[in-house]
């Protein structure tokens, strides 16, 4: 069927053959009966497909393309890749951070919010696609671009808006802003605004899975997701990370969603070597590279690499192909970007893509996915109100949380702590 | 990285430790008796001559109560004084090794990481055997990689562990400096309070014996603006270990600041568990004329040039700060309010140092109290140098406190010699102001004199005209005056005929002679 799910539509950025695998499969230490696992180093057509299967027994690759799963699948029991349940979950979640994105625009125009906001919109499929998929406990570690990462992770649009708007009832009181959203209640561990900070945090959350397991003894199967950009994959922070996450076979996924620009910096630009699931094999880990674009397809690989964490294999490394359809900011005027390439993308729209599924797949019907976005969209605007109701922070906000304890201020002159003074709850004391 | 230089187990170092004085033994009250400061310099010198100064090793002390801090917390003095036991004997890294395990078995969340703390023992020995007790996952070999794995810990941190992070050389974390700053001390914050970060981040710092300009950082100055995180350094067994343990049991994240120097000091410390405050700062030595703030290996140098004090007639007043973020301004005030002195000594550089900020606290808080500029000794500015000769001259020696101390002292004439007592002072600002009002006395003297010397002169001078003037003066002031009266005064008579006794002749023949009578 000529959707756009097809299988043998694949991204065309993998022109590898044969004689390459070898070198780039490093032998890791996996028993030759894991299962297949996505992400190919080869282009494969349908024709490939056996000589894979084939040799798969005897290489022990753990690497499989995408499209090779997605097409099992529906060669072996000829049934759709999500129920209508999933679907329409999916499909609320993205267009909760569509709208949600869509709002924030407006809003800092109108000027209820300042500083750097970062936008999402066009990316939807990487954090639908991942987040759907992780428990309450699991963690998600972010960047900067993080309000949609919350938002799919459990966080409410009320807490989500009334954060950016810098209220008392935002997800961190207002203290954080755009580029910190935490829930520890949802384990949405930020938020960062340096690029790569985020990323040994989010191993670190990984190896406290494993202490869990391994030395407390307790039944964790908690893994993390930790998501950045293609920037990040020239820091040294990223390197560092993917190293001890496999040295240490860490319960971790490394996302990179790759939307080719660093603000105005392209990726081809800026990187020796563009293609950054490869950088995976390198230092142990299974690299996968899939189209960000559709969430189907993002999710098939995010449910393999999940799986493979839980069980205790070890880390992998997703490289989403993705794009976003505004600038880097609110602040940036986006001229650098070719206008082609936008309507490319554009035209991928994993929104309209996922409808245009649902519907050919009569999984839903455009009345329910229309009651979908009337309901998401009511959502929103009362967040947004809310938001607007609630208080500024206070004045004695300000010494709160700066220590856990506040005795971290140290003793005053008059041999009492600072905190017990009594203008330390008013915010004036003198710290 | 390059290699470090690895201190043996069990040998002494070339840096002769100076414990703190007993304070129990100069408990003398500071009264202006001149009779008991005498016999206080009798103890101190039989002190100095056996055991506090001079000795490579504190052993001496086993007997002697330790020294409880100035502001006393009740776990603290609770060990030292409630304490039956003798105590054990240790050096400075094993203190910090037991205070590491105790927590280690205390708590399972608590873990290590670094470079070569597992199976390496640590470069300084403070790991040593805990990965065999523990298990390679709680005590983690990590590979080299600062930024990451000091990372990790406060990632690990957020969801619940307590990880003891170890930088292998203090300045190593320079590298970690984005993870220490933004996340360790900020995440807390951004994070509306949700999640805490109860990391300690340990390693020894400071200049050692010519380790080179990068393994001679003092990284206290680096860090000290990072809000959210405190900063302690230790100094002795004591409060190695004691610091340690709080550091571990405290939801903030630490910075234990260790020196490379100090590793092999030996001290007996309590069997009973003890913490010490991370607040506080420590009494060392009581004193009147002066107060000397300083911490880590500075501490003796400064206790060095305090035996040399002592010799000379000063009562030096030491504190070790050990909490270098925040400062405990309590000790540190009552002992400003008590010398009017402040003298700070540290190893950071001149510039931006703790010692600059201290110096800052200390003048925004106390300036009323002070009778001196604070002066601050610190490194000079610059790559600590290879060369033996030229690392000595970077850092503060005990000469040049003994130069600070006495430039300090001399503002008012106080204790310039053996015996020197307030009541001295006071004396000689009386006999200032009795010189005072002599001079005064003395100029109105002569003043007077001159003034009947004049009034004698012009008497003798003028006298004539003053005795007439003062008659008229009396005439007219008389009511029964008559100026017709004559007989008053026959010899100054002006009315009398010039010709006194002239009678009058009748026989007169010449008939022109009008006479008339009738």
């Amino acid at each position: 069927m000529a959707t756009a799910f097809a299988p043998t539509k694949l991204t065309a950025t993998v022109p590898l053959h044969g004689s390459q695998e070898n070198r780039l499969l490093l032998p890791i230490r996996l028993a030759p009966s894991s299962s297949s696992f996505l992400g190919s180093t080869r282009s494969l057509t349908v024709n490939s497909s056996r000589r894979l299967n084939h040799s798969n027994a005897t290489r022990r690759s753990p690497v499989v393309a995408v499209q090779e799963v997605v097409k099992e699948k529906q060669s072996t029991n000829n049934s759709l890749l999500i129920t209508k349940e999933e679907g329409l979950e999916l499909y609320e979640d993205m267009i909760l951070g569509r709208s949600f994105e869509d709002m924030c625009a407006q809003m800092y125009y109108r000027g209820k919010m300042f500083g750097f906001v970062h936008l999402y919109n066009g990316q939807e499929a990487v954090s639908t696609g991942f987040i759907k998929l992780l428990t309450k406990s699991d963690s998600v570690v972010s960047t900067y671009r993080d309000h949609v990462h919350a938002l799919s992770k459990g966080v409410s649009a009320r807490a989500v808006m009334s954060e950016l708007f810098g209220k008392v009832t935002g997800c961190c009181r207002g203290q954080g802003g755009s580029m910190h959203m935490f829930s520890k209640e949802h384990n949405m561990l930020g938020g960062f605004a340096f690029i790569g900070e985020g990323i040994p945090v989010a191993t670190g959350a990984a190896f406290s899975s494993k202490y869990r397991r391994e030395v407390l003894k307790q039944d964790c199967e908690d893994v993390t997701v930790a998501f950045f950009g293609d920037g990040t994959c020239n820091n040294g922070q990223f390197y560092e990370c993917l190293n001890m996450a496999a040295l240490y076979k860490l319960p971790i996924i490394f996302v990179v969603e790759n939307n080719l620009w660093a603000i105005g910096m392209s990726h081809l630009r800026a990187t020796s070597d563009p293609e950054i699931w490869k950088k995976g094999p390198a230092f142990g880990m299974p690299g996968v590279h899939v189209d960000g674009m559709d969430v189907l397809k993002v999710r098939e690989v995010a449910k393999e690499a999940v799986t493979r964490a839980r069980r205790g294999e070890g880390p992998t490394l997703v490289e989403c192909e993705t794009y976003r359809f505004r600038g880097h900011s609110l602040a940036d005027p986006d001229e650098l970007r070719d206008a082609a390439e936008k309507a490319k993308y554009a035209a991928r729209d994993p929104i309209a893509a996922l409808k245009k599924y649902l519907i050919e797949n009569k999984l839903a019907k455009e009345a329910e996915l229309k009651s979908i976005e009337k309901k998401i969209d009511e959502l929103v605007e009362e967040a947004v109100e809310f938001a607007d109701a609630s208080p500024q922070p206070g004045r004695s906000q300000l010494l709160e949380n700066v220590f856990a304890d506040p005795k971290g201020f140290g003793i005053g002159p008059d041999g009492r702590y600072r905190c017990e003074d009594p203008k330390f709850t008013e915010g004036t004391a003198q710290v | 990285m390059s290699a470090i230089l690895l201190q043996g187990a069990g040998a002494a170092t070339s840096l002769s430790p100076f414990n703190s004085i007993d304070s129990s033994k100069l408990v003398a009250p500071s009264r202006s008796s001149l009779s008991v400061r005498s016999k206080r310099y009798i103890v101190a010198g039989s002190d100095g001559t056996n055991k506090s100064f001079g000795s490579s090793s504190l052993v001496a002390r086993r007997s002697e109560p330790l020294i409880p801090n100035a502001v006393a917390t009740k776990a603290d003095t609770a060990a030292s004084s409630t304490s039956s036991k003798p105590g054990h004997e240790l050096l400075l890294f094993e203190a910090l090794q037991e205070g590491l395990e105790e927590e280690m078995d205390r708590d399972p969340h608590v873990c290590v990481m670094g470079e070569d703390v597992g199976h390496y023992g640590g470069s300084y020995k403070v790991t040593k055997g805990l990965a065999d007790k523990f298990g390679d996952l709680r005590v983690l070999d990590t590979p080299i990689c600062e930024n990451a794995f000091t990372g990790m810990g406060i990632g690990a941190a957020m969801i619940g562990l307590r990880p003891v992070i170890e930088g292998m050389n203090m300045g190593f974390l320079l590298l970690a400096f984005n993870q220490i700053s933004n996340n360790c001390g900020m995440l807390h914050y951004t994070s509306g309070g949700q999640f805490t970060i109860p990391v300690v981040i340990r390693g020894p710092g400071g200049v050692g014996r010519q380790l080179g300009a990068e393994h001679s950082q003092r990284l206290e100055s680096y860090f000290q603006s990072i809000p959210g995180i405190q900063m302690v350094a230790c100094s002795t067994p004591y409060n190695a270990k004691g610091l340690m343990k709080a550091a571990i049991r405290s939801e903030n994240p630490v910075i234990l600041f260790e020196h490379v120097l100090l590793y092999n000091l030996k001290e007996t410390i309590p069997d009973e568990e003890y913490i010490c405050n991370l607040e506080e700062a420590e009494m060392v030595r009581p004193g009147e004329h002066i107060t000397i703030l300083t911490y880590s290996r500075m501490r003796y140098h400064v206790m060095q040039a305090a035996k040399t004090l002592v010799n000379k007639g000063y009562d030096p007043e030491v504190i070790d700060i050990r909490s270098l973020k925040p400062f405990d301004l309590y000790t540190i005030g009552n002992s400003v309010k008590k010398t009017h002195r402040v003298l700070i000594v540290e190893e950071c550089m001149r510039t931006g140092g703790i010692g600059a900020s201290l110096t800052a606290a200390i003048n925004e808080n106390f300036h009323d109290y002070l009778d001196a500029p604070v002066m601050c000794l610190s490194s000079q500015d610059v790559p600590t140098p290879y060369a033996g000769t030229l690392e000595e001259w970077t850092v503060v020696q005990p000469a040049q406190i003994v130069t600070a101390v006495e430039q300090l002292c001399q503002g008012t004439g106080r204790v310039k010699q053996r015996g020197g007592t307030e009541s001295e002072a006071s004396e000689k600002e009386r006999e200032k102001e009795r010189k005072i009002s002599m001079a005064a006395i003395t100029s109105a003297v002569i003043a007077i004199a001159g003034i009947i010397l004049g009034w004698i002169t012009i008497e003798l001078a003028c006298k004539p005209c003053l005795e007439s003037g003062r008659e008229a003066i009396d005439r007219s002031l008389n009511p029964d005056y008559d100026p017709d009266d004559q007989d008053v005064d026959t010899s100054s008579d002006v009315r009398s005929p010039l010709i006194p006794n002239h009678p009058p002749d009748n026989s007169d023949p010449d008939p022109s002679t009008a006479i008339k009578s009738v």
